[in-house]
């Protein structure tokens, strides 16, 4: 009796997690006639595929995409490689002042989006970067506190003895971390890259501060753009909101054990 | 560590290699301290000094002194209602999203079958873009063709035009947050699964009923988890933006104007970068206060398992 009290009251909590993304999806794939009908029509009688290619179409979604892709490849790049330096760095030597560093570099964490905005705009247009990629890029290459954090408690699993026999046999620091630790570290590594995708590529805050020109535009600029453009049909704004909420979905399923593991353990998102 | 390597090494080598030994540390976490400066601690202090500042994004500024602050408590109405509005989300937002994430936390921790399954279901929206996740709603929520109207039609009610009425606007943002709730209910799940099953096969021999069970095991031995999940929470809800600024643009009559979009719009809209930076050190002390509140108020609430008691025992 509760069990199935269990089961029904998770069947009913999905049905309402997912009926906005079913929504989202038949009506992408709607003609005209059926867009605007009360009651709702939820399957479409023919599905319109070819309302993707329209919406995609009647905006420069392709440079949009260009964008958004160079800015998540290269900041997950960016991340990946200064974090985990930093992380090895805080893991594995001892050095002065190192636990004030280490309590900064969680504190850091805090400090909320809306006061370091403005001055870095300013930082920014000083630098001659609005409206370049580089404002969303450049950041990224000089690591990310929680990731930081996330990488040097794995490295700290990692045994020293393996590393004292590199060092025996020769091997430098640097080699050290290159040849022997990076390997080790595939699983977080793996998991940060996730974390830095999903936010990279779901920033709307980040450009919307930082681009004006629309040849710089990202998809969720460009999305968000699109709605005030072709508002009236709702269909298009679901098929391209459709596209792009793929890719994030994709990664998820491709890594999820990761995520879920990773949150759980972490207890934070990126 | 270090000394022991460089014996192997011949004396001059050796003098080299501890000079490299003290500075490689710092090598290695050198893009971090650059970071720090250039992105994070430099920007907040200088934030800081923006605010006592007349600074347009073009043009000349000049000191003002507490200006900016006493213009904002004094002759500014739309401050207090900026403030009045994410007051208002954080007291609705916050203990409902703690409430739900923990119910589906807990369904899904009393379940055998199908796990896996209902927990993506669960977390699937918190993947999606937070524009992606306002176009959704947005479409959800119209008035004359939105499915939920149909939901509430099925019922016998006539739904209202959610975005455009100044009464469920913010209710709107509200239910499109909780939609997106999912990492919060993946930490609680990590906390219930940390709590040894024995103390519950022994309550039940004590003969303890399920919200017994609930209200003296599940609760303290979750507090800890409960005490993050409320502080991300508090400060989520302070910093709404993205759902306001796609899905109402602030509207009805100011009804959804959260204090991030206040601040935002004084910067960028208004080009009053001087101003919009006391907002945010404003809001900034606001958070920082409460969550020390909630630290501190902890002690009282939130158990540790290998915490000892001093006033017990002796």
């Amino acid at each position: 009796m509760r069990r199935s009290l269990n089961y029904f009251l998770l069947i009913m909590f999905s049905i309402l997690f997912l009926a906005p993304f079913f929504w989202m999806v038949t009506t992408a794939l709607k003609s005209i006639d059926e867009l605007y009908l009360f009651p709702p029509k939820w399957i479409p009688s023919k599905l319109h595929f070819d309302n993707f290619i329209d919406a995609w179409k009647s905006q420069p979604f392709h440079i949009y995409l260009k964008n958004s892709l160079t800015v998540t490849i290269m900041t997950m790049l960016g991340q990946l490689i200064s974090s985990s330096l930093v992380a090895y760095g805080f893991a594995r030597f001892q050095f002065k002042g190192k636990d004030f560093l280490f309590i900064l570099l969680l504190a850091t964490m805090m400090i909320p989006w809306e006061v370091t905005m403005i001055p870095l705009y300013m930082e920014f247009n000083w630098l001659g970067w609005i409206n370049s990629l580089k404002t969303l890029i450049v950041p990224s290459w000089f690591g990310a506190p929680f990731f930081i954090f996330l990488m040097r408690q794995f490295i700290m699993t990692i045994p020293l003895e393996l590393e004292e026999a590199a060092r025996i046999d020769g091997a430098n620091r640097l080699q050290i971390f290159t040849r022997l630790i990076i390997p080790l570290m595939a699983p977080v590594l793996i998991l940060v890259g996730v974390f830095q995708f999903l936010n990279s590529w779901n920033d709307y805050l980040g450009p919307l501060i930082f681009l004006n020109d629309q040849s710089n535009y990202t998809l969720t600029l460009g999305l968000a753009l699109f709605r005030g453009v072709y508002g009236v049909d709702m269909r298009g704004v679901m098929a391209v909101t459709a596209l792009i909420c793929l890719p994030p979905l994709a990664i998820f399923f491709a890594a999820q054990r990761h995520i879920v593991g990773g949150i759980a353990s972490t207890g934070i998102k990126g | 560590m270090n000394s022991t390597v460089n014996t192997h090494y011949p004396l001059a080598k050796g003098r080299r290699k501890i000079k490299w030994g003290r500075v490689t540390p710092y090598l290695f976490i050198f893009p971090w301290l650059f970071g720090l400066f250039a992105f994070t601690l430099g920007p907040l202090l200088f934030s800081l000094v923006v605010s006592f500042f007349d600074w347009p994004i073009v043009g000349q500024s000049h000191f003002i002194g507490f200006g900016n602050y006493i213009e904002m408590f004094t002759a500014d109405p739309l401050f207090w209602t900026s403030l009045e509005v994410t007051v208002r989300f954080a007291a609705l937002f916050v203990p409902l999203n703690l409430i739900i994430a923990l119910g589906l936390a807990m369904l899904l921790h009393h379940n055998r079958r199908g796990k896996a399954f209902f927990r993506t279901v669960f977390y699937l929206p918190s993947v999606i873009s937070g524009v992606a996740l306002a176009m959704i709603w947005a479409w959800v929520y119209s008035g004359e063709y939105g499915i939920l109207n149909y939901f509430l039609s099925l019922l016998g009610i006539q739904g209202p035009d959610w975005l455009n009425s100044s009464t469920w606007a913010p209710v709107s943002i509200v239910i499109a947050s909780l939609w997106g709730q999912g990492t919060m209910m993946l930490i609680f799940l990590a906390g219930l699964k940390n709590i040894p099953q024995e103390l519950f096969e022994a309550a039940s021999i004590d003969g303890a009923g399920s919200v017994h069970k609930f209200l003296r095991i599940t609760l303290p031995m979750l507090s800890p988890t409960l005490l993050f999940n409320l502080i991300m929470t508090i400060i989520s809800a302070f910093q709404q933006l993205t759902l306001s600024l796609v899905l109402t643009g602030g509207g009805p009559l100011h009804k959804t104007y959260f204090y991030a979009m206040y601040t935002y719009e004084n910067a960028f809209k208004y080009s009053r970068m001087g101003y919009s930076a006391a907002n945010a050190w404003f809001m900034f002390i606001i958070v920082l206060v409460l969550t020390l509140l909630v630290f501190k108020s902890s002690s009282a609430w939130v158990y540790y398992e290998g915490e000892v008691k001093k006033n017990k025992g002796a």
